[in-house]
């Protein structure tokens, strides 16, 4: 197909680029963007759900310009939203360590990582206010890791050839999150930020068009709770539980962004999520969540598999430890197939990778699905002290888990889902295409494209909610200074509320045979075959049917105790599951409809002969926005063309 | 090798913070020792879920310890057997065929039990609203590197900053004193320049705030230290005092 062919199916949709060169753009934004006055602030407000490193740093920083903030989280404190759990380390392009690199490269290097699939102008401002989020959270009190000099340490990270990752041990995101959470303490004792623990979004209320206010589920009581505010920002995470087991925490879930999506909010590329490569691997049917092993690392551990397939089979048969196989017969296989990059390749291609060898029959656990990491070289090069003020958090949570010692025996892993690049479409100003309805952080989907390097998740969320929507928020606030508040009274409210009622009533009454995580297990695993780590054509067109079955069998035969208006603990999964039974049609859908391969989105069908993901631009340089239609149509496909002035787009080659 | 264990399980079920509550006993049978504890209780509560009874309620979250949510009192030890992990990362192959594991929420008059297993925390949240901050917004702050910190007060500030808030210190304490939650916090800000400014102000503030919210005084025992599923050292409580007594000599 031609470029012209292209622009044919192409849906103009605005995503409010601003004029000039790349390195210009956000520096013009802000110089002509309208703002609202100091008095004026006061007299709007502002809804934040979520308090993740993106809710809590946009909540943080709305209540310090003077807005009121009404700020939401499912957990019982803000300082436990799941950008916690993060580990390994943040991005920036301070080029601290003297070695090349800039705010370019960081931009380079992110758009290069999505594989061509994210907007050139949010990245570009992404890697630009990279540097303040670091003098912020130093400014904060976060303890980031130090020389002895006393000046910030730098590590290496996937997909970068330098080394721009600052870290705070193996526990980065929580160190970051509770920087933004004592900033947001900080206003909520001032008064500034209303916050409710334990509330749960269950709806979006619209006026005339725009978002005014948000149905919430208290989460203790089971009451239903109205609030208006002039305007709504979601900061609710990704939906990558569709998959059951994955690393998000058990309460992380997509709905608030599928009540979006239903009222309007288009949904961007919903089947990019990445699967991260170093988990602990599956080990029975009772497991409730991954857990994540940092990338990290991979700076000094070494992965591989035997280069016999007889060893292979005595590893799975539990005859043969993995320290017994000779060095000879051990193959590194991503050293092999990626010189330049080794172990440090992204994270969808070492994924794919240790996929690969495990369908060969390579695989060394009894489940024949993982791989080693091995620190066996590490620590003759480094010692082993050095290695355990490195990794020894990890390496001891690695030992309760798997009654193993790290030190000792190679560590075993495997691939497993951990993050959403899709999420909610929003503009250059975090918009969606709901007018006074933003996203921010990992629920929308702008900044990653097709895959996520390691160490930006950190970085997106605290640009998002720091450095970015404080501004591009008031662009759109300046026209509502006129808007008093908008009473909860309004039909617009009794309506929302209304209709999440009979939802709740109807699930409560369904009585049948079947728990929340059975079904969810079942969702699980379909999702997993079908749109997991390899997708087809044949597979995603049977997995569809098989979703809206699933689906079908949650509205008729699940079981849900207790009361609609108590504390129900199984309400809350019904609910949640009830709309990843739907994203993970969506995702489908998606999948389908991109017959390409990109990032973490590959698809069999397309693939070099080497077996990396084959890209065609001609046909899919766009962004999928999809449309909801109404329950049980079909949604719109929309695209918004994807225009890179800047950067050539290439293949990703990680071997040179 | 991890083996199946048939286990017994004393859970303390409560309707209603104002409600009184009391002991149930739930048999299981072969479970795998692989098992972590919130799963044996996710199984646990299928089973009940199947008999048409009430889930245990228990609060839990990112299930890799660093949340803080989980918060359990088992066999009368926070967060169970072992040292230095939180109950989401305790694994049954702690506990022996035949065991009777006792389970309790959080008892502590700072922490009202909401309902079974589930408590109310926001005490620490209120905490760190009074002073658990740099009293800096977003924006217009130095370059990262214009302030060198020694490397030890870095490395001390980042062990007292691992604190996840999840109130085993103020469970476990004969007193109910929330000291070593504070201390970290205070500890970690004050050894860090950007901290240093506040610190006798947040110091006070903080511990007002604390003995107002009803928790007890600390006669260092140090049993908050012993079950701290993050090692925070109770010397954080002695900077604590010091940074205190020194803010009140001030006054």
């Amino acid at each position: 197909m031609t470029k012209i062919d292209l622009d044919k199916i192409i849906t103009k949709i605005d995503s409010k680029i601003p004029e000039g060169a790349l390195a210009d753009k956000w520096t013009n934004y802000k110089d002509h963007q309208k703002l609202v006055n100091p008095s004026n602030k006061r007299r709007l407000d502002v809804i934040v759900v979520g308090t993740g490193l993106g809710g809590a740093s946009a909540a943080a920083s709305m209540a310090e310009m003077g807005f009121n903030v009404l700020n939401f989280c499912i957990q019982d404190s803000p300082r436990r939203a799941h950008s916690i759990a993060a580990q390994g380390g943040i991005n920036a392009a301070k080029n601290y360590p003297n070695d090349g690199d800039s705010v370019y490269r960081l931009f380079y290097d992110t758009i290069k990582g999505g594989d061509y699939r994210s907007r050139e102008a949010n990245v570009y401002r992404l890697a630009e206010v990279s540097n303040s989020i670091i003098d912020q959270c130093v400014a904060q009190g976060v303890p980031f890791a130090r020389e002895y000099g006393g000046l910030l340490a730098n590590r290496s990270f996937g997909g970068a050839q330098v080394s721009r990752t600052f870290y705070a041990r193996g526990q980065t995101g929580q160190q970051l999150l509770l920087g933004a959470y004592s900033a947001l303490s900080r206003q909520i004792g001032l008064g500034t930020v209303k916050m409710y623990n334990r509330h749960e979004m269950v709806d979006l209320v619209k006026i005339d068009g725009r978002a005014r206010g948000v149905i919430m589920r208290n989460l203790i009581t089971g009451e239903l709770e109205r609030y208006s505010a002039h305007a709504v920002v979601l900061a609710t995470g990704g939906y990558v539980n569709t998959f059951f087991l994955s690393t998000n925490a058990m309460t992380s879930n997509g709905s608030a962004l599928w009540q979006c999506y239903k009222k309007g909010a288009y949904f961007a590329n919903p089947c990019m999520v990445q699967i991260h490569p170093t988990c602990i691997p599956v080990h029975g049917d009772y497991q409730s969540k991954l857990t994540l092993m940092s990338e990290s690392l991979r700076n000094d551990g070494r992965i591989w598999v035997p280069k016999k397939l007889e060893d292979a089979k005595a590893l799975q048969a539990g005859t043969l430890k993995g320290k017994d196989i000779p060095e000879e017969d051990r193959d590194y296989y991503l050293e092999r197939r990626y010189p330049a990059f080794g172990n440090l390749v992204p994270r969808d291609v070492a994924s794919r990778a240790a996929k690969e060898r495990c369908d060969a029959g390579y695989g060394v656990n009894n489940t024949g699905l993982a791989v080693f990491l091995d620190f066996n070289e590490a620590i003759d090069r480094l010692g082993k002290q050095t290695v355990k003020d490195r990794y020894g958090n990890l390496f001891d949570m690695y030992e309760e888990i798997n009654n193993e010692n790290p030190y000792e025996t190679p560590m075993m892993i495997y691939p497993a889902l951990h993050y959403a690049m899709g999420g909610l479409w929003v503009d250059y100003e975090l918009s969606t295409s709901v007018p006074g309805l933003f996203a921010i952080g990992e629920c929308n989907f702008s900044d990653h494209g097709a895959n996520r390097l390691g160490a930006s998740a950190l970085m997106q969320g605290l640009a998002d909610g720091y450095f970015v929507l404080p501004y591009t928020i008031q662009n759109y606030l300046a026209d509502q200074i006129q808007v008093p508040r908008f009473s909860t009274d309004l039909p617009e409210f009794k309506e929302a509320e209304n209709g999440i009622k009979e939802r709740i009533k109807t699930l409560m009454s369904i009585k049948g045979k079947e728990s929340v995580d059975t079904i969810h297990k079942n969702l699980g695993h379909l999702m997993w075959n079908f749109v997991g780590m390899a997708r087809d054509e044949k597979g995603l067109q049977e997995v569809i049917g098989k979703l809206k079955d699933l689906k079908k069998e949650f509205w008729s035969n699940v079981f849900i105790p207790g009361e609609a208006n108590d504390l129900n603990i199984e309400l809350e999964k019904a609910l949640r599951l009830a709309d990843f039974l739907e994203i993970g049609e969506l995702m489908a859908h998606d999948a389908l409809d991109r017959a390409e391969s990109c990032g973490g989105h590959f698809r069999s069908e397309h693939k070099t002969e080497e077996g990396e993901a084959l890209r065609h631009d001609d046909q899919f340089m766009y962004v999928s926005c999809w449309e909801h239609q109404g329950d049980n149509k079909d949604p719109k496909l929309n695209k918004e063309a994807l225009n890179y002035e800047f950067v050539v787009p290439q293949t990703r080659n990680y071997k040179k | 090798m991890d083996k199946e264990i048939n286990i017994k399980l004393k859970v303390w079920r409560q309707k209603g913070p104002k409600v009184k509550g009391q002991f149930e006993t739930y048999s299981l049978d072969k479970v795998n020792q692989g098992t972590s504890f919130l799963e044996m209780l996710d199984i646990l509560n299928e089973k009940l879920i199947g008999e048409s009874k009430d889930p245990i309620v228990f609060d839990h979250d990112c299930r890799e310890g660093i949340c803080g949510m989980c918060s359990l009192y088992i066999n009368g030890e926070a967060h169970g057997p072992g040292t230095g992990t939180t109950t989401c990362q305790l694994y049954i192959r702690r506990f022996n065929d035949g065991d009777t594991i006792t389970i309790e929420p959080w008892r502590s008059a700072g922490f009202p039990v909401i309902r079974d297993l589930m408590v109310d925390r926001s005490a620490y949240d209120k905490i760190i609203q009074a002073g658990g901050f740099v009293s800096i917004g977003t924006g217009g702050v130095p370059d990262a590197n214009a302030t060198p910190i020694e490397r030890e007060d870095s490395e001390m500030a980042m062990d007292a900053a691992a604190c996840i808030g999840c109130g085993a210190c103020a469970a476990t304490c004969k007193n109910g004193s929330a000291m070593l939650f504070v201390s970290a916090k205070v500890s970690q800000l004050a050894l860090l320049p950007q901290g240093k400014v506040e610190a006798a102000r947040r110091a006070k503030a903080m511990v007002s705030k604390m003995d107002e919210l009803g928790f007890g005084n600390c006669t260092n025992t140090r049993a908050c230290e012993m079950e701290c599923p993050k090692n925070i050292s109770i010397s954080n409580i002695a900077r604590l005092n010091r940074e205190f007594i020194s803010a009140k000599c001030k006054d």
